[in-house]
């Protein structure tokens, strides 16, 4: 069976195509592209990817009216139904606006953009896209952003941390993110977001191949269940 | 009708931008500033049937992030 994923579009993505790419190249087929403004998803997908960039130019607050548009009721949804969702930055942002994570997103306590190659720990090795890590694992991923502190109370952090949650920690002061969290699970453990960028490191010939595993869980995963 | 939203951090909520301003506050000399917090002002023009139910629905759904803000809505005398 075909792997079938849809990468959504919207207006200031511009991390879609890197996605669409890092799926394809691992899974061997091509993803379906999908606008903001579609109010349906594909039938039967495998997985959906919500990209990278500046949504709506990060009017308002970053992710909050992409998290509001057409497609994002279907990938709702969809989520909820149990198909795996990843956000990735953005992406991440859409996520926490949309109520399908906890917390927010705010600008990095550094106040500058942040852009370089990230020392991540891997916590959680056991959900569908962190399966093919190890637990304590370290891996090097690209973040490029200006509002990837994570926040939420301690009663939330609490809850994660104690459901295994956390997928990603920064080994190093990245943001100002509560706990260091890089990269968070939903309760149900189908929809990831996360800052850094898997999609941006599965080639060595393009600075690192650490991201790759993600992809390769998630495809392998649902091509064995 | 005009209303205006007001939207600020929540309390306890570390606020970068707040922070940088207070620091050039105090860069041009200006003393005494305990704390500096910035918010957002959003002023709708709405029809005057509007329900203060349904503007509180438009800030939850919206104009706040209720997660780490607060907001308050002012009416505004009829222009």
């Amino acid at each position: 069976m075909a792997f079938r994923s849809a990468v959504i579009t919207f207006p200031g993505s511009n991390c879609d195509r890197d996605l669409a790419v890092a799926l394809e190249k691992v899974s061997g087929t091509p993803a379906m592209r999908v606008w903001h403004g579609d109010a349906e998803l594909p039938e039967r997908l495998d997985f959906i990817g919500i990209p990278g960039g500046f949504s709506y130019g990060d009017y308002l607050r970053c992710g909050a009216i992409a998290s509001r548009s057409p497609i994002m009721r279907a990938v709702i949804e969809a989520a909820e139904r149990g198909v795996p969702v990843l956000g990735v930055c953005n992406g991440f942002q859409v996520l926490t606006e949309s109520g399908l994570l906890p917390g927010a997103l705010m600008r990095n306590a550094q106040l500058t953009f942040t852009c370089r190659i990230a020392p991540l720990r891997v916590e959680n090795s056991q959900s569908l896209f962190t399966g093919g890590y190890d637990r304590g694992q370290k891996i090097m991923l690209p973040v490029a952003h200006h509002d990837g502190n994570y926040f939420a109370d301690e009663d939330t952090l609490d809850r994660i941390e104690g459901e295994g949650r956390v997928a990603f920690r920064y080994l190093d002061a990245c943001n100002g993110s509560r706990r260091d969290i890089a990269g968070i699970l939903n309760h149900a453990g189908n929809v990831l977001g996360m800052m850094p960028h898997p999609e941006r490191a599965i080639e060595s010939d393009h600075g690192g191949s650490d991201g790759r595993a993600l992809f390769e869980s998630a495809v392998k995963g649902l091509v064995a269940a | 009708m005009k209303v205006r939203i007001h939207v600020s951090l929540k309390p306890g909520v570390l606020d970068p931008q707040g922070r940088a301003v207070h620091h050039a506050l105090e860069g041009l000399g200006f003393t005494g500033v305990e704390d500096v917090r910035v918010g957002r002002l959003i002023e709708l023009d709405v029809a005057d049937s509007t329900s203060e139910a349904e503007l509180e629905d438009m800030c939850r759904k919206l104009l706040a992030n209720t997660v780490i803000e607060n907001f308050r809505i002012e009416s505004m005398e009829a222009a």
